[in-house]
């Protein structure tokens, strides 16, 4: 295996909507940045990967569209993922695995704010198997939440704590947009989106970008004063179908965090729950000892970006090794309804 | 009426989504001047290439497009086809010609209608005005432009808008 690190990050800072800037104006900037960060000049980025779904725009084929931000002239080794961010930083990884390329443009973005994202989500790709109930997001994600509420291993007020924990720490991002000092008590007064969800469990509708630059072994130490190596990265996903799982466990996260290294060690985890009661659900599947710092950046309840909040988790991990306030660190990333697919990644400091 | 133990083999799920479009900063601009029948460019800067409609980037360069350029509704005819198969959205009287028109000053074709002339006459470096909608139709859209017509100007020899195909 090539050494890999990520050398530079950038991300937009979040918003509930940015109507007056198209894709291409969103990303142009976090673009420069990324790539002037990286130390590598953007002609001699060997490869670049996208991740976005057409279905937040509502136009097929929007993705290409995003390349306009790239200055992809002469033309480039140029992919796309319609997943995640996390999944482009996936598919660069390996595209340097193979020794094709030594370094990696990647990034996604979504203006989730254009639509209605549980009506987009479920006509888009999640569970076509009962697509004649129209199932979204949000009513699978309260199923799951009852499903651990009945099996006694959380509680409502659990959620509301990570709600309060997730909000006070994303008071020192800027980049975050829900933050700020809440109560437990007044949470739990809320009445319920969807049973047993309350608003405060849920991610708020989030637009943003983001970027990042990785690098092979000798690059990157060339490049980078601090790189952030990857350690591991793995990909695993349960049944499509809900209703085969059972929705209070993750063996996908449980699996692809022992083949990315195992939690042990970890001082700091971005976890994508975008979900509140996920989050215990993750905690449980990695393994993950109370002292073990989650979401420092605020996670997903602070900020989710559709699209971009996987990516966001790993490049929020890389700012905290960058930071010093950890020298390993494991960021997740989830997509599909009740954390169906997840992504692990341990990073590490020099 | 069918058999109360056929199987159902298809069924048909109605669905519904709506958006709320917003086209950015730069085409808002432009959409903006179209409706006062003004056809804003922006140049890019980076190659100084210029752009229309603009989406706020330079392609080749990646940069943002910010500097604006006003161009006039005349063109020439940097390529074309001729319609002859009717389809259901169309109700022009075929045949019909549609054409990339590169404007003057523009570095960049748009598709347009071609009407007022014989398709047999249509050819490239032809050079053609855009025809507007009523002052009182005008919207925020590119529908102003009802087509584009010939004008009385000498072809463009095809060396001066190759780079432009």
């Amino acid at each position: 295996m090539r050494d890999v690190a990520i050398v530079s990050y950038a991300q937009t800072p979040y918003q509930s909507s940015v109507s007056a800037q198209n894709e291409v104006e969103m990303l142009m900037p976090i673009l420069s940045e990324a790539v002037e960060k990286s130390g590598i000049p953007r002609k001699e980025i060997g490869f670049t990967c996208s991740g976005s779904t057409d279905y937040l725009a509502g136009q097929s084929f929007s993705f290409v569209m995003a390349v306009d931000a790239l200055g992809a002239w002469p033309p480039i080794r140029e992919s796309h993922v319609e997943m995640d961010g996390a999944w482009a930083l996936y598919e660069s990884w390996v595209k340097i695995q193979t020794g094709e390329v030594d370094s990696a443009l990647i990034f996604s973005f979504g203006r989730q704010s254009m639509g209605d994202l549980p009506s987009v989500l479920c006509l888009q790709l999640d569970p076509y198997v009962l697509q004649p109930l129209h199932p979204d997001g949000i009513s699978l994600a309260a199923l799951q939440a009852r499903a651990l509420l009945d099996a006694g291993k959380s509680s409502e007020r659990e959620w509301a704590q990570i709600a309060v924990r997730s909000r006070a720490d994303a008071k020192d991002n800027p980049d975050a947009l829900v933050k700020g000092d809440a109560d437990v008590d007044a949470f739990l007064a809320e009445s319920c989106v969807a049973s047993p969800l309350r608003p405060h469990t849920l991610p708020p509708v989030t637009d943003g970008a983001a970027a990042m630059v990785i690098a092979a072994g000798d690059l990157a130490r060339r490049v980078s004063e601090k790189p952030v190596w990857i350690r591991g990265i793995d990909h695993r996903l349960d049944p499509h179908m809900p209703g085969v799982r059972d929705l209070t466990v993750s063996p996908s996260t449980a699996k692809a965090t022992e083949k990315a290294g195992g939690a042990a060690g970890v001082e700091v985890a971005e976890l994508h729950a975008p979900f509140a009661p996920q989050e215990v659900i993750l905690r449980d599947a990695m393994g993950l000892g109370s002292d073990v710092k989650i979401n420092p950046s605020g996670g997903p309840l602070a900020a989710h970006p559709m699209m971009v909040a996987g990516l966001a988790r790993i490049g929020e991990a890389a700012r905290q090794i960058w930071g010093g306030k950890a020298g390993r660190a494991l960021a997740h990333a989830t997509q599909g309804p009740c954390l169906q697919q997840n992504l692990v990644t341990i990073l590490e400091a020099d | 009426m069918a058999d109360a133990n056929e199987p159902v083999s298809v069924v048909g799920i109605p669905s519904r989504v709506e958006y709320t479009y917003s086209p950015g900063r730069a085409t808002t601009r432009f959409l903006r001047a179209i409706e006062q029948k003004r056809l804003m460019g922006q140049r890019c800067t980076g190659c100084g290439k210029v752009y229309i409609p603009p989406r706020g980037a330079c392609p080749r360069c990646g940069l943002p497009t910010d500097e604006e350029v006003e161009l006039t509704d005349k063109g020439t005819v940097v390529s074309f086809t001729v319609v002859r198969v009717p389809s259901e959205n169309i109700q022009l009287e075929l045949p019909y010609a549609a054409g990339s028109i590169l404007l003057d000053g523009a570095d960049i074709p748009f598709q347009a209608l071609l009407r007022d002339v014989e398709v047999a006459d249509v050819r490239p470096g032809m050079r053609v005005q855009a025809v507007w909608v009523d002052d009182a139709e005008l919207q925020p859209s590119f529908t102003n432009i009802k087509w584009f017509h010939p004008i009385d100007e000498p072809d463009v020899p095809f060396e001066k808008f190759q780079e432009h195909l």
